[in-house]
């Protein structure tokens, strides 16, 4: 039904390699293969030596778990208001085709914040109550998602350099210390990869249409390029959570180099579509690595601070939302009710 | 007031046991039957669901890993592997 026509996107293929071989490892993992045979004394110490994977009711330090928690929830928290920026243009998609990829994704977006909220409530706590926290601000999700989406060329961009970037970032994830986690992750990439290619597509349609069109795509583009590098968070002199998430092999690669993966692959996709990235300063150096801008960090802990574009606004949406859902809720909970009483 | 937590099982095709693939939130279980579908299994990912109230589930206790199945761990003739068969046996 939904012809592509798009040319490959380079560096696409491994990053989906990866994470069909963490999860081969998952399940090609030997018998009672956690690496703690003959009893440990610091099981948690000798499983994250050994690679293993920590599974819910195992011991854990109290601070592994509340990080967990944390970076869990967060990551779940940006999904459900990631639906957002897109969910704006459903109504005015260009066409039916476009419209009902639309939706899928959407859908895909809430579908990944449950599996995420499921993960996190495997380490004992409430997904109502990391939705009030979400509400009254005490946690935070992705800032990107605090931009918004003005043109149908937005959404263009927000599935390949937004999606995109999410994929850099939660490749890795599928081979986290965390079991739960990591399954999820792993779930979450592999739907992950239509949202990028969908994006691309987008872009690369408009790239190929009317003058206008052609401008439309490129101002996408300047507009999400350096939210989407500052999506991977503050540069490793600066992060307060990187260490400690590395040594319990949540984290496997810093903040600073899965930016630079980021860049690697996405300057010859550009390239590709015939548009430019808005840095007058890329150079590929002699080490294969592309030179780049960084992105204002300060704009960046302003946006998170809730002093971004949107931030009101989502918060306010999905409180609204919430709170509009509240019949629904309690008609279910009271039909389940009558019907539990029906059948004794 | 929160729905109750239910384990989601799916079996990805015919010939397969079912395997768990992660939980939800729901009334009751057609909602969460219902639920699990539009979850976990956007793709075709199974032909068949099982949900479970999570309360409904006893689990064995990580604490006693190596009391609790210890006593498989020193009958290795239990595998066929533990006996020598003689030169020239065929068929076993």
């Amino acid at each position: 039904m939904y012809g592509n026509d798009i040319p490959e996107q380079p560096g696409h293929a491994r990053l989906l390699d990866e994470v069909a071989a963490a999860e081969r490892d998952l399940t090609g993992r030997g018998l009672g293969g956690d690496g703690t045979e003959g009893g440990a004394d610091d099981y948690f110490g000798a499983v994250i030596a050994a690679d293993g994977k920590i599974e819910p009711r195992d011991e854990m330090p109290e601070a592994y778990r509340k990080s967990l928690i944390r970076q869990i929830a967060q990551h779940a928290h940006s999904e459900i208001i990631g639906m957002q920026p897109e969910g704006n243009w459903i109504s005015r998609a260009p066409s039916l085709k476009r419209k009902a990829i639309l939706l899928a994704k959407v859908q895909d977006e809430a579908g990944h914040g449950l599996y995420l909220y499921a993960a996190a409530e495997t380490l004992g706590v409430d997904r109502a109550d990391l939705y009030e926290m979400l509400l009254d601000g005490r946690q935070k999700y992705s800032s990107i998602f605090n931009y918004p989406t003005l043109t149908w060329a937005d959404v263009g961009a927000i599935g390949w350099l937004v999606d995109g970037a999410a994929i850099v970032n939660q490749v890795p994830l599928c081979r986290c210390s965390y079991g739960p986690y990591a399954r999820a992750m792993i779930r979450v990439c592999k739907e992950e990869s239509f949202h990028q290619r969908q994006g691309y597509e987008i872009l690369h349609v408009l790239a190929n249409g009317s003058p206008e069109q052609k401008a439309m795509a490129q101002d996408a583009i300047d507009r999400w390029w350096y939210p989407s590098l500052a999506m991977f968070g503050p540069p490793d002199t600066d992060s307060t959570h990187s260490a400690q998430s590395m040594a319990w092999k949540i984290k496997r690669f810093s903040n600073d180099e899965l930016r630079q993966k980021f860049v690697d692959m996405t300057v010859q996709q550009a390239e590709v579509l015939g548009l430019s990235l808005p840095d007058p300063d890329l150079r590929l150096g002699e080490d294969g690595h592309w030179a780049y801008t960084q992105p204002d960090y300060d704009e960046l802990f302003t946006v998170i601070k809730g002093d971004g574009p949107c931030n009101r606004q989502r918060i306010e949406h999905r409180r609204a939302a919430w709170e509009d859902g509240a019949w629904v809720r309690e008609a279910a909970t009271a039909y389940a009710k009558k019907r539990e009483g029906a059948t004794v | 007031m929160s729905w109750p937590l239910w384990e989601v099982f799916v079996r990805p095709r015919r010939g397969l046991n079912h395997q768990h693939v992660g939980s939800l939130h729901a009334a009751d279980a057609e909602q969460a039957l219902r639920n699990a579908r539009d979850l976990y299994t956007r793709r075709e990912e199974g032909v068949s669901i099982w949900v479970v109230p999570a309360t409904a589930i006893s689990a064995s206790s990580p604490e006693e890993r190596d009391a609790f199945f210890a006593p498989a761990a020193d009958k290795i003739y239990r595998h066929p592997t533990f006996y020598e068969v003689p030169e020239g046996a065929e068929h076993i």
